[in-house]
């Protein structure tokens, strides 16, 4: 089966001469389509370095990285910016809702900067969304009006508004309470299931890496 | 485009207060700039009526008829040479012209006239005065003098003279009574006073003498001919233009006004100058006002711009986003600046009616439409720095936060 991501031989250095600070270290990892897969390892290891790289944020020192075929590395600002957009969602830890605008709203933000505007198909579907992960009462409220673990559920959301192939998650329950932390990973977890998105979770909790279907440890910058 | 002004409209209404108060700042340098702009014209407006009004803005007058002084080449002559007294200056076959004058475009009122020197005599009193002779008609086509008559009526017969009321006072005279024109060529007529003019002006209040055309030939022995013809505008700052083109289509000598008004233009000018300056310096303030509260507006919503970024914004986006601000605050606040000028304009009393002493502004002169378009694209200028900072905001600093 062709990998839906595969990065070769990935090195990320910061800084320069004496200062420099190499964080990954010639890491090789392969993701299949409709994995579920935990990203472990201990702070400092290269974790969110990795999933910044993946998510096409920001570019590695060297090496290769492969996402539906298209080579990333080579790729230009614009050209990523829009990739992004079309095959990747993000759930961070601290949701990064856009705090001006409603549920909804931040929802769909991914399809109308898309498209130039708020379609009435879109609003559809991100009203589906926010249905499915439990909100459809609290479409209109502004993000700074929801709990943390409601704008964590609108994160994820959001990040499935345009049907990424993948999403990146960086600690999604690390700022959550154990219930709505479970709750979240079972959300995950059933859209995974249902619609074969592909998961790539950032995590030290061990009770959600189990959930995950395949674990990748990070160790000193490289795939253990 | 429409989310991007979906997106800066929402971030003007989250801050409100913020938001109103640069536009309130933005209104009021509008408000400067139109205030300015009413002030300088209406102002110019007011000198112009005053100084100008009342004069003509284009003469006809007759050629130099002085000898023209032949030499050989390469010879040279010191001279000293009295300009011709004896004959009077005229204007023989202008009379011509005056139906085709009298019907170009932009030509409000024509007046051929007759002029001289000479003395009013009353009783032991003698006093010096400019005679005009003019078509009875056309008395007040140049001057308005019907309009500051203080005394008697505007109508010149046969025997009839109109005098300022200071001369009247000098001569102790008064409308219907008689006096004596003595002109420059020595022939006296007796002419009753028909009327009383004041115009505030000294130099023609007690020194100027109008009569009819067919006196003052008599006066000036001048059966035929003109002196002068004096030519109102619609416009009198096509003046120049005009003068020029009726010199060179009837080859007669015309002078617009702002030959012998050099100094009123120069001083017009500096008033115009003067009042660009202080419009230019509102249009700074605008600019400074605008760029630096989005400059703040940046640096508070880095996070937001970055989350933006993250989830495919483009920095085309981002940049539209604070330059669409910066044109609402500038058209948001033009607007209001404009209307809130136009308010407080409107109780003044435009130029040509204002009361000496008034406040000469002219609502008419605001520049309502200039100052909306130039506060338009201050603001615009002034948030591409901002923006420019918001669309190199990397996504990964601020989302790490």
């Amino acid at each position: 089966m062709t990998p839906l991501l595969e990065v070769t031989d990935l090195v990320k250095t910061y800084g320069e001469g004496e200062a420099a600070t190499q964080v990954l270290k010639g890491l090789d990892m392969q993701l299949a389509p409709g994995e579920l897969v935990a990203l472990l390892g201990p702070s400092g290891s290269g974790k969110s370095t990795l999933l910044t790289i993946l998510g096409t944020l920001m570019r590695p020192t060297s090496g290769q990285h492969v996402m539906l075929g298209r080579d990333l590395t080579r790729a230009r600002d614009a050209e990523l910016t829009e990739f992004r957009n079309l095959h990747i969602g993000f759930v961070f830890q601290f949701h990064h809702l856009l705090p001006d605008f409603s549920a909804l709203e931040n929802v769909i933000f991914p399809a109308a900067v898309a498209a130039g505007r708020e379609t009435a198909r879109d609003r559809g579907r991100a009203a589906e969304l926010l249905d499915r992960v439990g909100l459809s009462d609290r479409m209109d409220f502004l993000a700074t009006q929801l709990s943390g673990g409601q704008k964590q559920r609108v994160a994820v959301a959001r990040a499935l508004m345009n049907q990424p192939e993948l999403v990146l998650a960086d600690e999604p329950t690390g700022n959550l309470d154990r219930e709505s932390a479970s709750q979240v990973m079972e959300l995950l977890t059933e859209i995974n299931r249902d619609e074969g998105t592909s998961f790539l979770i950032s995590t030290h909790d061990e009770t959600i890496a189990a959930a995950c279907r395949r674990q990748i440890r990070v160790v000193d910058g490289r795939t253990g | 485009m429409l989310y991007s002004i979906k997106i800066a409209w929402r971030y003007l209404s989250s801050g409100k207060a913020q938001t109103a108060l640069l536009v309130a700042g933005v209104a009021a340098g509008v408000f400067v700039f139109i205030f300015m702009s009413a002030l300088i014209g209406g102002l110019a407006s007011y000198l112009v009526q005053r100084t100008v009004g009342d004069i003509s803005h284009v003469t006809i007058k007759p050629p130099d008829r002085d000898a023209t002084l032949l030499l050989e080449d390469g010879t040279t002559v010191q001279l000293v040479q009295q300009r011709a007294t004896t004959q009077r200056d005229t204007l023989r076959n202008a009379e011509a012209f005056l139906p085709g004058i009298e019907a170009t475009a932009g030509v409000r009122a024509v007046s051929p006239q007759i002029v001289g020197n000479g003395f009013v005599v009353r009783g032991q009193s003698r006093s010096p005065v400019a005679v005009t002779g003019v078509e009875p008609a056309r008395l007040s086509a140049i001057a308005n003098i019907e309009a500051r008559l203080v005394a008697g009526e505007a109508r010149l017969g046969n025997g009839g003279v109109i005098i300022g009321a200071s001369l009247a006072s000098d001569l102790q005279v008064d409308v219907g009574q008689v006096i004596t024109l003595q002109s420059d060529r020595g022939i006296e007529r007796p002419l009753v006073v028909a009327g009383l003019f004041s115009i505030g002006v000294e130099a023609l209040d007690s020194r100027a003498a109008f009569v009819s055309l067919a006196t003052a030939r008599t006066l000036f022995e001048l059966p035929q001919g003109l002196s002068r013809i004096e030519i109102k505008l619609e416009d009198l700052n096509s003046a120049d233009d005009y003068a020029r083109r009726l010199a060179a289509e009837t080859g007669l000598t015309a002078e617009s006004w702002t030959t012998g008004n050099a100094q009123l233009l120069d001083g017009l000018r500096a008033q115009a100058s003067s009042g660009n300056l202080i419009k230019g310096f509102a249009l700074v303030t605008i600019v400074i006002g605008v760029a630096s509260a989005l400059l703040l507006s940046t640096y508070r919503r880095r996070s937001e711009i970055g989350i933006m970024r993250a989830f495919g914004a483009s920095r085309g986006f981002v940049v539209a986003v604070f330059v669409l601000q910066g044109a609402l605050i500038g058209i948001l606040g033009g607007l209001i600046g404009a209307a809130l000028g136009y308010l407080a304009l409107s109780p003044f009393p435009i130029p040509e009616e204002a009361q000496a002493g008034g406040l000469p502004v002219d609502v008419r002169q605001g520049a309502y439409g200039l100052a909306i378009s130039l506060t338009a694209i201050g603001a615009i200028l002034a948030s591409i720095l901002p923006a420019r900072a918001a669309a190199r905001v990397d996504p990964v600093t601020v989302i790490g936060q």
